[in-house]
């Protein structure tokens, strides 16, 4: 029972690290909690889902879902979330739930109320570890969750654009006024952040099989915990918070299962750990203004 | 009949919601997207109460305010802590985790809810739709005079000193813990009545009326109205609870309408309609002053006798 929670606390952690990688980068920079960013992951998983059953090309679909939510991205930052900058934190964040909300009813109305299946076979042999069957697409979650977020850390460390995204992170005006294109900045950050949402969403579904217009739900309010948890927007934090939360699900879920529901354990983490470490688990870099 | 009166219970149990949010929201500045979460929680206290334990509507009332009362205590306490976007968060959370535990909860019945909650009974006459919609409508004005009252005294002024500048607030000597958490344990324990009235009209509670949206619907509510004023919050409720009504085919499209005018209002009306120097006060006020102006001009000896005080 320990190890086979082990390897599914893991699993549901590097999924919840990929989930929340592109908010916690969107967060990072404009210090904007923006929960639309699982619209578009629930985006890339519908349209994804239509570009496979046409195509029956799993690249093909996961490029098209990253393509889908990007564009959403590029969009909500330029015509709604750059007018915003100027004010208290919580203005975005609830437009920022008004546009999730509105978009769980379009996908309603696009795509039907009912389930969509997401059948593919990624190409990687399940095999058993300690006993425990793990499929070929958790072991993907876990190969692309870890590479992902290395990438993503390297980049920002030791690239000169995530300087620049460092610098935009610590002061957008100074770093306009040093010659840096702030909103070039925002519109890639936004899009790369939405890209990795929509991989999160094309193998959410894939792993569960199924789509629904509500998968956002719990999703979002996960991603903000792990946000928040996380610290302020590191990649760091959001791998720590992502498999504290994932690890805890399913240990207490296995031992515990009978009192606390699985869905509350993030809720009741983040209470604790915000009472006793309001600034989050790692504060990591200053990337506040 | 029932008809309008159904519509009528309902719009006036979100204008008692939206009013009551705005205590938190408007007057003290806090983030609070979970009223909904506090309106289910009385919601199923009473039905549960009354379904189980054959408790009269009468005492089941009382219970879902002290309900609310003390989880909004907790709230009030847990928000003393956090940022304003953590709490945002915080309170984001609630919705899930309350619904989480309606279902799970043995308790509360599981995912199909609590049903046949008995028609409450005033001096042996059962309730109508009637009766629904004026005790609706009575919580309404005591929730309304409750939040002017509040607005009018000192305690009211100190949480909009909150909401301007906490620091300055505690400075001149506000107890600003104190007065937060007065502020969200008043707002949920209204909740928490509305959520009572709630499941004995529709004498069924289920987990999903009660969720994330709902608060976004609240919240959307006192956003489009004007966040800080009673009449916005009054008004923004009727125009967002009627409008599905009135427009048959909006319904369909409910929460894309207002999750739209949710983005709308923020992005070129923050006050919404109705609050401070909104669009719409500001050139009511200048077409009364335009009355008064040449009513004045048109007779001089009224300026000087009465003043314009």
């Amino acid at each position: 029972m320990f190890v086979s929670s082990l390897i599914e606390g893991i699993v549901i952690g590097s999924l919840y690290a990929l989930m929340a990688l592109g908010s916690s980068l969107v967060y990072g920079l404009l210090r904007i909690l923006d929960i639309a960013n699982v619209a578009g992951l629930v985006l890339a998983a519908y349209v994804g889902q239509d570009v496979f059953s046409g195509t029956h090309s799993l690249p093909l679909a996961l490029l098209a879902g990253i393509g889908s939510a990007s564009t959403l991205g590029f969009l909500l930052q330029r015509l709604l979330y750059r007018s915003l900058l100027g004010r208290s934190p919580i203005v975005p964040l609830i437009a920022s739930v008004g546009v999730f909300i509105a978009f769980e009813e379009l996908f309603r109305l696009i795509f039907g109320p009912y389930e969509l299946n997401f059948p593919a076979s990624v190409g990687l042999p399940s095999f058993h570890l300690g006993g425990n069957l793990v499929t070929g697409v958790e072991l993907l979650i876990v190969l692309v969750g870890c590479t992902v977020l290395v990438a993503t850390w390297a980049f920002i460390r030791f690239t000169r654009v995530g300087l620049t995204w460092r610098a935009v992170a610590q002061d957008r005006e100074t770093s306009a006024a040093m010659g840096i294109r702030t909103s070039l900045v925002m519109g890639v950050v936004f899009v790369i952040g939405y890209g990795l949402a929509a991989v999160a969403g094309v193998l959410l579904a894939i792993n569960y099989n199924s789509i629904t217009p509500t998968m956002g739900d719990i999703p979002a309010y996960k991603v903000l915990a792990i946000i928040v948890l996380g610290g302020l927007g590191s990649p760091l934090g959001t791998i720590a918070a992502s498999m504290l939360i994932g690890l805890s699900e399913t240990f207490v879920a296995a031992y515990w299962g009978f009192v606390l529901p699985r869905d509350s354990i993030a809720f009741i983490l983040l209470i604790v750990v915000l009472l006793l470490r309001p600034q989050g688990l790692i504060p990591g870099e200053p990337v506040r203004a | 009949m029932t008809y309008y009166e159904v519509v009528t219970t309902t719009v006036t149990l979100y204008a008692i919601l939206s009013v009551s949010l705005n205590i938190v929201v408007g007057y003290t500045g806090q983030p609070h997207l979970g009223q909904a979460a506090f309106f289910g929680l009385g919601a199923y206290v009473a039905a549960a109460l009354a379904v189980r334990h054959g408790v009269s509507f009468w005492l089941c009332l009382p219970a879902s305010v002290a309900t609310g009362l003390v989880a909004g205590l907790v709230l009030g306490a847990i928000s003393l802590r956090l940022r304003e976007d953590f709490l945002a968060v915080t309170t984001i959370g609630l919705n899930f985790v309350a619904i989480v535990f309606f279902e799970k909860i043995p308790f509360f019945g599981g995912s199909m809810g609590i049903y046949a909650i008995p028609l409450p009974s005033l001096a042996g006459h059962q309730f109508t739709p009637l009766d629904f919609a004026l005790a609706a409508i009575a919580l309404l004005i005591v929730t309304i005079a409750i939040s002017a009252y509040v607005d009018s005294t000192w305690f009211g002024v100190s949480l909009r000193a909150i909401k301007d500048d906490e620091l300055a607030a505690a400075s001149v000597g506000a107890p600003v813990a104190r007065y937060k958490i007065a502020a969200f344990a008043l707002s949920t324990s209204i909740a928490g009545l509305a959520g009572a009235l709630y499941a004995f009209f529709m004498s069924v509670v289920t987990p999903d009326s009660f969720g994330f949206t709902e608060s976004v619907v609240i919240l959307a509510m006192l956003m489009l109205g004007g966040v800080g004023t009673i009449r916005g919050a009054v008004v923004g409720a009727a125009i967002l609870g009627a409008m599905p009504e009135l427009f048959r085919f909006i319904s369909n499209y409910r929460l894309l309408t207002f999750g739209a005018i949710l983005v709308l209002i923020l992005r070129f009306q923050p006050q919404g309609l109705l609050g401070d120097d909104s669009a719409v006060v500001l050139a009511l006020r200048q077409a009364i002053t335009r009355l008064r102006t040449t009513r004045h001009s048109a007779h001089p000896d009224t300026l000087i006798r009465h003043g314009p005080a």
